[in-house]
């Protein structure tokens, strides 16, 4: 007779070995490490919360500290590797493979230790697609979370950083794992369940609340005369005409360029109500002044922003918020948002080949993906339409059959030429392909790939690619935006300046914009202070961004 | 330091009556441009000094495509660099002959 | 050809008196600072009086070497002015920048002209170290010559680059200070105190607490400067011309008056940790509140309870 509760019975052990160390399913913060020893086996598939923003640091911590003898060879499932600790469980043996997303922080050094053979590589995902493996194939038996405080039941409200957590605890406590919280505070009343305690197996009081990086913001005092252009020629030349109102933008200065653009050069292109009112974004502080001029009329976010948790609050008509008042974000949720219900991403990148493969690899760094690759690509089960997704199919694709054609969503890579440190932003060869071949990868780790790409702007103008028939096209409309940089100069000039009659290239004076026109004066705020003063006191920046 | 210098033939003499002209600070990835009159009107002289070696084609890519297309006839410049990429270097001579255009 | 900053030239520049000072160059607040059309620079750029010092060490040089001196008109009076470009070397003080502002300095005192002095410097250029250091030493006994001669000398604070080193002790012997919000003024900057006492007794990176500690607000609620603006060309303009109607005096009395104050500071505040302590003994009632105030809650506040100013500081 087989036994059909294995994964039942596995987790019962779990709970009875935990609950030596628990009062109810609180665990004292000074038996962490013996309790993770407990709970933990050699082997285990753990997904240890984390990802661009919000950390459960405590259990990290902790687990970087348990007996590699007792605990080992772990198979680490998670969205990002971002404290050192993430990395430290690596050199001791405690973790041995590792299957994730996001590294930031990290990445040279997990490059590093990938190429020592200390960490044995799954893949590395966009989120949403290690989320969809946390239901298939990488179900964590063990998920160590993050909350801002729980009850005595152990329902957890994680207050405007959910991010990640309903996903992750889903897959796991559903897929018969054990959940572990770690909260800032123990109360008598959570102010919303946003995970049921029925889900959550044991609790650790950190008394703080979880580390959270301020990854979003954007200090308007460092935006270049040359990102303004590329921001002029993106609002003009793409937003204006495809008339873009559903979106998500990246996390780069051009984009931040764009939302402080849109209440000045925008408003007076008359594109108010017009573009960019729907939005798959995180609370960007350097989009206040544009939604406090009534330019946006949605945001569901992928998590929160340090500082911004106030305004959302007051502004629950744009924001998604609970019956606490506070932001609910959701990251599984707002990258669906983005692959299926957005018609641009615009996002900045640090290498882009001759067929628009784009990649944020250079010099032996494994950066990861985050979700970039969900908002940057073409979703091919998307069903509905809508005018910008016809207009870029038509374009792509103008003898079909209407009816039977597919739309685009707009794919846009902004930036200019040349980036940090002179590194040109156009290459022949994209740096991934050399840490594909060191590493011994399947796949180079490619940001966007070229076939979903639709346009290119830099400050030498747009390239628009779903206009392009055939490869020698593309690459020509490529170099002919691509600058001084070697790629640029070797264009064919004749080409690039046919392209241009067709109006696959358009040059800021194609499209009425003097470059000298590109002037700092045209931002809506010109330091955080300003963002802080258009959000009426209610935006509180974090320390390190304030200059008063 | 590297200094380098192009003597260019130019399409189109500068405007205006201004004498001299300065746009720019030398900061980190800036530049500053000083263009003064008093080369032929069908010739423009460009001297740059700067501390980052070995991009002379660079400089010459972005000081023929200038002389090519600006209003850069008569003019001398002096550049002082600080390290600026490509496209800064091009605004700020745009910007330079757009001054040499307006009244002191 | 190296990494890329936010770069704001000084030549196209709007009319706009809301321009924020911080951001602007040297040359683009004298131009919104001075009567329209009325300055005219001694050794401008094209004398190229650049510094002999940099290119040993394959440095660029500014054709200015950082400073713009001339003579201009506010409201129609005539003055002399100097402008540090903060975004070059930090603004700091080398050899031929320091003799410009000497030159003009004595320029002052025998011409019997006011002067202003837009700072924006981190001190003394470490390049430079000697000349630099030799050059401030001048610097100061020219203030203090032109002032003993009667002329007004005028320190106005609101650039990128704060007024630290050498530039404060500069501005220490000035007739009158004008701060913005923006403005830092500190002999010791943030990266030199963390330096040399360690991150636990100052965080360089907190930039609110460096506000706190040498910021506009907090050097204007102690006294070390007299007139508090905001950051935009027209408020200093205004507050210059303020600046520049306040008494000239520097004698025994005022220096004696100024060492009594300083002496009663340091006993009032002296055992302080940090910015907020200091003002709730002034009796602000919401000290930590101050940072976020507006410029006329601030000045309601401020000039209640601030400490006086004194003509010599």
């Amino acid at each position: 007779m087989r036994d059909w509760n294995t994964k039942g019975r596995d987790r019962q052990a779990r709970l009875d070995a935990g609950r030596h160390f628990a009062a109810g399913k609180i665990v004292a913060a000074h038996d962490l490490v013996a309790f993770l020893e407990a709970v933990l086996r050699p082997g285990d598939r753990v997904c240890l919360e984390g990802d661009n923003q919000k950390q459960a640091d405590l259990l990290a911590k902790a687990l970087a500290k348990a007996d590699p003898a007792k605990i080992h060879d772990l198979h680490m499932v998670q969205s990002g590797v971002v404290l050192p600790e993430h990395l430290d469980i690596f050199e001791t043996g405690i973790a041995r493979r590792l299957d994730f997303s996001y590294s930031g922080p990290q990445s040279a050094r997990i490059a590093r230790m990938m190429f020592g053979g200390q960490i044995e590589l799954g893949a590395v995902h966009t989120y949403l697609e290690l989320f969809a493996r946390y239901f298939i194939d990488l179900t964590p038996q063990v998920a160590l979370i993050a909350a801002v405080s729980a009850d005595k039941d152990g329902n957890l409200y994680t207050g405007p950083n959910t991010e990640d957590t309903p996903t992750v605890v889903e897959a796991t406590s559903f897929g018969k794992g054990l959940v572990i919280a770690q909260v800032g505070e123990i109360v008598d009343r959570v102010p919303r369940v946003d995970i049921p305690a029925d889900q959550v197996h044991f609790v650790v009081n950190a008394q703080r609340p979880f580390y959270v990086e301020p990854l979003f913001t954007r200090d308007p005092a460092a935006i270049t005369e040359t990102q303004i252009l590329t921001a002029m020629l993106a609002i003009k030349g793409l937003y204006a005409p495809y008339g873009v109102r559903r979106l998500n933008h990246g996390i780069g200065f051009n984009t931040a360029a764009i939302e402080l653009l849109l209440p000045t050069f925008g408003e007076r292109l008359g594109l108010k109500g017009k573009v960019c009112t729907h939005w798959a974004l995180n609370p960007h502080p350097t989009l206040i002044p544009a939604i406090e001029s009534g330019w946006v009329e949605q945001i569901h976010c992928f998590g929160s922003e340090v500082g911004m948790e106030d305004y959302m609050r007051a502004r629950p008509d744009i924001f998604f918020t609970g019956p606490d008042g506070s932001l609910r974000s959701n990251r599984a949720f707002c990258q669906t948002a983005g692959l299926y219900a957005c018609d641009m991403f615009i996002g900045s990148t640090l290498q882009i080949d001759l067929a628009g493969n784009s990649s944020t690899v250079t010099g032996g760094r494994v950066a990861g993906f985050g979700g970039a690759p969900n908002m940057g690509s073409d979703a091919r089960g998307r069903r509905h339409p809508s005018a910008p997704w016809l207009r870029a199919g038509e374009e792509a694709d103008p003898d079909g059959t209407p009816a039977l054609r597919r739309g685009r969503k707009l794919v846009v890579q902004i930036g200019e030429t040349f980036g940090d440190g002179n590194a040109p932003m156009f290459v022949e060869r994209l740096g991934a392909l050399e840490l594909a071949d060191k590493l011994h990868l399947d796949l180079a780790p490619v940001m966007v790939y070229g076939d979903d790409v639709t346009h290119i702007v830099t400050e030498e103008g747009i390239a628009n690619l779903l206009l392009c028939r055939d490869k020698d096209e593309r690459e020509q409309a490529i170099r002919g935006v691509a600058g001084y940089t070697e790629v640029g100069r070797a264009r064919d000039r004749k080409m690039v300046e046919r392209l241009r009659e067709r109006k696959v290239i358009q040059r800021p004076e194609d499209l009425g914009i003097d470059p000298l026109d590109a002037d700092r004066g045209l931002l809506v705020a010109h330091s955080i202070k300003d963002l802080m003063i258009a959000s009426g006191g209610l935006y509180r920046p974090p320390s390190r961004f304030r200059n008063w | 330091m590297e200094n380098l210098r192009y003597e260019l033939s130019t399409t189109k003499p500068a405007g205006g009556t201004r004498a001299v002209a300065l746009v720019g600070v030398v900061a980190s990835g800036n530049l500053e441009v000083l263009l003064e009159r008093g080369e032929a009107a069908d010739r423009c002289v460009i001297d740059i000094a700067t501390p980052a070696h070995g991009f002379a084609d660079l400089w010459q890519a972005v000081t023929a495509d200038f002389a090519a297309r600006s209003a850069a006839g008569g003019l001398r410049i002096t550049i002082n660099d600080g390290g600026a990429r490509p496209d800064t270097v091009a605004l700020r001579l745009a910007q330079g002959v757009r001054l040499m255009e307006k009244p002191e | 050809m190296t990494s890329p900053t936010a770069a704001a030239p000084h030549a196209p520049l709007p009319a706009d008196p809301h321009r924020s000072w911080y951001e602007e160059s040297a040359r683009g607040r004298l131009s919104h600072l001075l009567d329209a059309g009325s300055f005219s620079e001694f050794l401008g750029p094209q004398r190229r009086e650049l510094s002999p010092h940099l290119a040993l060490f394959n440095l660029p040089r500014q054709f200015d070497d950082g400073i713009v001196v001339g003579a201009g008109a506010l409201a129609g009076k005539p003055v002399l002015v100097a402008a540090q470009e903060g975004r070059f070397m930090g603004g700091a003080i080398g050899e031929v920048h320091g003799a410009k502002l000497t030159g003009l300095l004595h320029a002052a005192r025998q011409m019997k002209r006011d002067v202003v002095i837009l700072f924006d410097t981190g001190g003394v250029r470490l390049q430079e170290a000697n000349a630099g250091e030799l050059a401030i030493s001048e610097i100061i006994r020219a203030t203090v010559q032109a002032r003993a001669a009667g002329v007004r000398v005028v320190g106005l604070l609101g650039g990128r680059a704060g007024c630290y080193g050498g530039g404060s002790l500069i501005a220490g012997c000035c007739s009158a200070l004008v701060i913005s919000e923006q403005g830092r003024l500190s002999v010791s900057g943030p990266e030199v105190i963390e330096t040399n006492k360690g991150v636990e007794e100052f965080d360089s990176k907190d930039r609110a607490l460096v506000w706190r500690t040498m910021g506009g607000k907090h050097r204007y609620l102690i006294g070390g400067v007299d007139l508090f603006v905001a950051d935009t060309v027209a408020a200093f303009r205004a507050g210059a011309l303020a600046a520049l109607d306040r008494p000239p005096t520097l004698d025994q009395a005022v220096l004696a008056a100024e060492q009594a104050r300083l002496e009663r500071r340091l006993a009032r505040f002296g055992d302080t940790a940090d910015g907020t302590e200091v003002w709730a003994r002034l009796g602000v009632n919401q000290p930590t509140d101050v940072p976020d105030m507006d410029l006329d809650d601030f000045l309601t506040i401020a000039n209640r309870q601030r400490e006086g100013a004194d003509a010599a500081r």
